[in-house]
């Protein structure tokens, strides 16, 4: 019999990534619908002591393999680990991060535990009868949306964003069961060599973690452009992203692209600046807080999806915004 | 060196409009195209071909149909082409897919695949990792380098803010993205080459020796649609057209105050 939810969290370089906490608050959800416990799977080279952390978010149960293949990710050592998990355990619900490494990962591992596999889910739900998690994903560029199930095979596994699911809150005074296992890996097991690790030399941002977007799209015309932008993410102490368009004419970095092809997206205020919103990009922003909207066309999408719309220049607009709440805030001081 | 590219004829989602009274997709009339991730795999493959020889074939599972993608891949410089196509196969999923892909190509033979990452159709990014699986060769992901070394190929892998560059040993699996290469076009002899050449196809009746015919198609996929809706619109907004510059800063500001934001 399968049970319980598990949740493969992930870190680079030691560090625990916020999605391994944003599954174990939804998996929290789910397993209260099924009375069924949530387990955390911590694997990489000496990560042990940061199993308790997992319990402070959650997790009532950790299971730690640590061992020196695990230091940096590559797929086998990894698929090796959370299968020989899997085939102890049964799980009966697994969850991944929809990153670089989840979605090389989860795959491979539903393919050679013969289950089946949703990718990048936004909503997960336990069906009140069936007791089947419904997984629930964007297709078609984001419009239409399929609920997905696995209902002869376990355990179920899906894949989720990183930023859909809300971060749960921490409670230092909880506890839990660390599990220290040997999942009977060795050193060759690694089939490929990794031979560098090359880090981008540009500041990293990470858009997901900002409270605060400035995002820009065709209307802010060139890299020059978001100059403004800028300006006005800095006064309110945000950042700058873009719509595809924006990267692809190499006007401003990669890892600032919001939209399917880019990162998802929830802040307080996404201010869309010249973004008329193709249905990719608004899947990547649509669940922000607060979205306003500058635009010289009232009837783009993005309109229709704003709470605050305003139709006008955002080069005349954005500069003088700024300025207003650079003399908003001075005024405050005083 | 034998290279197999799998490729996956999509609607060109770019094209793809909302109805504004309906709020669903507008499908008449999208071209069908081959996937850019797939396509720049494709491209890369035939460089990798120029500089140490060796063939290029090219795979597609699909209708019919799909044997125009197939075409232009063999007008893009492709030696040979693959059409795997059979009503068995209709409605798989991830995993059935990759089975029966994974037949085809150990029938067909390879020493490195090239996938793309994901299809913009689906957006899944498991089949490559899946065949992998199937075939039991190790596979790195999200390529935006390929070099090939004597028996093994050196991948540059995106792994957001940071590359990884490993170095891996043939037979393996390798998926593209779109930024690996700027696919070439088509010329002109090529074109007519390309619909003199045979299409090869492979049904159920060729790949049934290799798979387990209950693990293919819509009863054999491990995942099933349950539903499928379009997203529901969420409350009115407030849209304010006609104001003058200032008159918008000082909406814009009434919000943010509001919202306790500054």
């Amino acid at each position: 019999m399968n049970k319980d939810i598990y949740v493969i969290v992930e870190q680079r370089d030691g560090v625990i990534q916020k999605i391994g906490m944003e599954l174990i608050g939804e998996a929290t959800k789910l397993a209260a619908d099924l009375d069924e416990q949530v387990v955390a799977v911590l694997m990489g080279k000496g990560i042990a002591d940061q199993a308790e952390t997992l319990c402070q978010y959650g997790a009532s149960r950790v299971i730690v393999i640590d061992h020196p293949v695990l230091e940096h990710y590559t797929t086998e050592p990894y698929a090796k680990a959370v299968h020989y998990v899997i085939s102890t355990y049964s799980p009966n619900i697994v969850l991944f991060g929809a990153s670089s490494i989840g979605r090389d990962l989860a795959p491979r591992v539903a393919g050679r535990v013969h289950t089946g596999l949703t990718a990048d889910c936004t909503g997960l739900a336990i069906d009140p009868e069936t007791k089947l998690l419904m997984m629930t994903r964007p297709a078609f560029g984001g419009n239409i949306m399929a609920t997905i199930v696995c209902k002869n095979y376990r355990p179920q596994m899906a894949t989720v964003r990183p930023g859909v699911m809300q971060m749960p809150a921490k409670d230092a005074a909880r506890k839990g069961e660390i599990l220290r296992v040997d999942a009977g890996l060795s050193m060759s097991d690694m089939n490929v060599k990794l031979m560098q690790v090359v880090h981008d030399d540009k500041k990293v941002v990470d858009i997901t973690e900002a409270k605060i977007l400035v995002s820009g799209g065709r209307g802010v015309g060139g890299s020059e452009g978001y100059q403004p932008l800028r300006e006005l993410a800095a006064v309110l102490g945000g950042e700058v992203s873009s719509s595809r368009i924006g990267v692809d004419s190499g006007w401003i970095e990669k890892n600032r692209q919001v939209g399917q092809t880019g990162k998802t997206v929830r802040p307080d205020l996404y201010i869309a600046c010249g973004i008329s919103g193709a249905i990719q990009h608004l899947a990547g922003m649509e669940d922000s807080e607060f979205i306003l909207a500058i635009n010289t066309d009232v009837n783009c999408p993005m309109m229709k999806l704003a709470d605050l719309g305003i139709v006008g220049d955002l080069k005349k607009i954005v500069p003088k915004l700024t300025e207003a709440i650079k003399a908003y805030k001075e005024n405050q001081r005083v | 060196m034998k290279i197999v590219v799998c490729i996956k004829q999509v609607p060109d989602t770019a094209e793809v409009k909302l109805d504004p009274k309906t709020n669903t997709l507008i499908r008449e009339g999208v071209p069908s195209i081959i996937n850019h991730d797939d396509k720049a795999g494709l491209e890369t493959a035939l460089q990798l071909r120029e500089q140490h020889g060796g063939t290029v074939t090219v795979v597609c599972m699909g209708p019919p149909q799909a044997d125009v993608a197939l075409r232009e891949a063999l007008a893009m410089g492709a030696d040979e082409a693959y059409l795997i196509s059979g009503r068995e196969f209709g409605g798989s999923d991830t995993y059935a897919t990759a089975t029966i892909i994974g037949a085809a190509l150990k029938k067909i033979g390879y020493d490195l695949v090239i996938t793309g990452r994901q299809a913009i159709d689906g957006d899944t990014a498991q089949v490559g990792p899946q065949i992998a699986e199937q075939l039991k060769i190790p596979q790195v992901s999200y390529a935006e380098e390929i070099r090939v070394e004597g028996s093994y190929v050196i991948v540059k892998r995106q792994f957001e803010d940071q590359a990884h560059v490993l170095k891996v040993q043939m037979p393996c699996l390798v998926t593209a993205l779109t930024e690996l290469a700027e696919p070439r076009y088509m010329h002109a002899g090529g074109i007519v080459d390309a619909y003199q050449q045979t299409i090869k196809v492979l049904g159920f009746e060729d790949l049934k020796g290799l798979l387990n015919p209950e693990w293919i198609g819509i009863n054999g996929s491990p995942t099933n649609v349950a539903k499928s809706f379009t997203k529901q619109a969420k409350g009115e907004g407030k849209i304010l057209p006609g104001l003058s510059v200032d008159e918008a800063v000082a909406a814009i500001m009434e919000t943010l105050i509001e919202r306790h934001i500054i």
